[in-house]
């Protein structure tokens, strides 16, 4: 994946938390699968029947707890990516590892209607006006590539093995 | 010479399995997994899809918290008030067997929330790393660890290979100083240092927290204090410890400092725990209406006096044995107002066996209050103790967030001592007051 392209839904709030994004109640499940019913169940004016699969939301996106389900929630909903001025530490970590697109730009306040979020030069175009974003290098290598870290952790054993040895 | 380093430098570089650099994150190794049931079923799954075992079970512990019942057994069972999260719980402990992971149960002499337990069991020591699929996780940083909240995914790279793929994240040292007045405590230090650097300000960051003010605070109260790290957006909390302690001359990235010789004990007014105010301040005149009509509160009016409906005592923050002493300390030969609904829930079953013994659990319930089983409960409303729609709780778990103890539910954050003047008073109250 190098390129999304995707209609943006907007909700500009800041502060949205893990617990907007999935109330605790849907935790009780054993499963990834199937948490796009519980996305905003509690802030069904988020969507507003608005459709798209970017994300536009406000500052500090994804405070709280370390709930994966968030990402889950957002990706089975059928989102590919979430913009925003901050996006909180956990969750941008889970997101990648999801194939979860986060992207911080300063301004988020012109996007609407089409977005293109290319991975490559690490830009998002909408209405012609184009932003650069910062991403992780490792990171934007596995939202490409789609590496998994666990594989990546794997192939690291000799290394791990040689600092428990001596420690 | 050597450079002086920050009690995370010397943490970071004691774990580096493979440093980092501009292309990929460090390779850190990990002392201690903590596990629970919410947050570690699907990770146990990709193990089970890839063939793979868990590489250090004797570094890995587990317990039964957030999910779980704080009623006690009736005719031997559980009363759980869902069958999804029997099947949770039932979930852990068949992956605990097949992998052969410590496993504290529900009813079992040390279960309890994951971060109270760490600690009594003596799991929890200075200079480890120690992660956990929560975020609370940085309670352990109270002693001189690095100890920070981690996803799902990461849950299962751990078990399968003790590391975490890291960017070492920014310093910044938040240094307290001052004597704490009279009903003043850990908790509403920290509702005051959240309220200063706002819900995102350590987003990035670890903080150490230092001056003389945390130099004099008990273990306890210095847990209260990382607990909340996460809710000013920073990846952990430390304090430093024994021989874990930041050089004389280290830089850090940011550097705040907090003056609470003056400070009053703090309450929450908003829907996020960056809005405490003092208890007889009032919400500030510029607070969005969005929060204060959810809340039921009045832009530029004061709190005390706001009628409650449930006072909870608990949680990771304050469920530990000093938190209920406090709480108790108020109650003590007091009746909780009447239509007031009070749940005490210790944090594990070490500090309701310690609470016991000392006759708390009688304080509370000639109060009035409910004296419950330890778990994480009404702080996070997933095992049916939950607020009602449009109820007020003066709460002394972490979150305020819209919904957190219950759909509609409206969350005043607090400390032990303000949330039992609240019992009593049957409103928001000063704790001032009820003792003096």
């Amino acid at each position: 994946m190098k390129l999304l392209k995707g209609r943006a839904v907007v909700v500009l709030r800041p502060n949205i938390d893990t617990d907007q994004i999935i109330p605790a109640r849907f935790l009780r499940t054993t499963r990834r699968e199937g948490l796009g019913v519980a996305l905003f169940a509690d802030r069904p004016e988020f969507l507003q029947g608005q459709t798209g699969s970017i994300l536009v939301a406000g500052e500090n996106f994804g405070c709280g707890s370390s709930r994966e389900h968030a990402p889950w929630a957002l990706l089975d909903h059928g989102f590919r990516a979430v913009i925003s001025s901050s996006i909180a530490d956990i969750f941008r970590s889970n997101a990648i590892k999801n194939g979860l697109v986060p992207v911080q730009i300063p301004d988020t306040s012109q996007l609407r209607g089409e977005v293109a979020i290319d991975l490559e030069t690490c830009t998002v175009e909408c209405e012609g006006r184009r932003q650069s974003f910062a991403l992780d290098p490792f990171a934007r290598h596995c939202l490409i590539n789609e590496i998994d870290e666990l594989g990546y952790l794997l192939a690291a054993e000799k290394e791990i093995a040689a600092f428990e040895a001596r420690r | 010479m050597a450079q002086s380093r920050t009690l995370l430098d010397k943490i970071w570089d004691a774990h580096l399995v493979r440093p980092e650099t501009e292309d990929a994150p460090a390779i850190l190794y990990v002392d201690l997994h903590l596990v629970h049931e919410v947050t570690s079923p699907q990770a146990f799954t990709v193990l089970r899809e890839r063939g793979l075992r868990v590489r250090h079970p004797e570094r890995t512990v587990a317990t039964m918290d957030h999910s779980t019942p704080t009623l006690p057994r009736v005719n031997g069972r559980f009363p759980f008030a869902h069958g999804d999260a029997e099947t949770q719980v039932e979930t852990l402990a068949r992956n605990c067997r097949e992998h052969g992971i410590e496993l504290h149960e529900l009813g079992s002499r040390n279960q309890g929330i994951v971060h109270v337990i760490g600690p009594e069991l003596g799991l929890t020591k200075p200079g480890m790393t120690v992660v956990c699929g929560d975020s609370h996780t940085s309670t352990h940083g109270a002693f001189g660890a690095l100890a920070f909240g981690i996803g799902t995914s990461e849950v299962a790279h751990v078990l399968a290979t003790q590391c975490l793929l890291q960017r070492k994240p920014k310093t910044m040292r938040v240094s307290i100083e001052g004597a704490l007045q009279p009903g003043v405590t850990a908790k509403d230090v920290i509702l005051a240092v959240i309220a200063k650097l706002g819900v995102g300000g350590g987003t990035g960051s670890v903080i150490e927290y230092a001056g003389r003010t945390v130099s004099a605070m008990s273990i306890e109260e210095r847990m209260t204090v990382c607990n909340m790290s996460i809710e000013a957006g920073a990846r952990a909390g430390m304090v430093g410890s024994g021989a874990w302690q930041t050089d004389e001359g280290a830089r850090f990235d940011r550097e705040i400092a907090v003056d609470v010789s003056r400070l009053a004990p703090m309450i929450t007014w908003g829907t996020d725990p960056g809005t405490a105010i003092p208890v007889d301040g009032n919400v500030p005149e510029d607070a969005p209406q969005k929060s204060a009509t959810y809340m039921g509160v009045k832009p530029g009016a004061p709190l005390l006096g706001t009628k409650i409906d449930v006072v909870f005592v608990g949680s990771c923050t304050n469920g530990r044995l000093s938190d209920l002493r406090a709480a108790a300390s108020v109650l003590r030969g007091r009746r909780i107002a009447s239509g007031v609904r009070v749940l005490i829930v210790p944090g594990s079953q070490q500090v309701k066996r310690a609470a016991e013994s000392e006759g708390l659990d009688k304080v509370f319930r000639d109060a009035g209050a409910e004296w419950r089983e330890p778990g994480c409960s009404m702080c996070i409303a997933m095992n049916g103790d939950a607020l009602a729609p449009g109820q007020a709780a003066v709460s002394t778990s972490n979150r305020n967030f819209e919904g957190r103890q219950g759909k509609g539910g409206r969350t005043f954050l607090a400390s032990p001592l303000t949330a039992a003047a609240a019992a009593v008073a049957g409103a928001i109250a000063d704790p001032r007051e009820v003792l003096r």
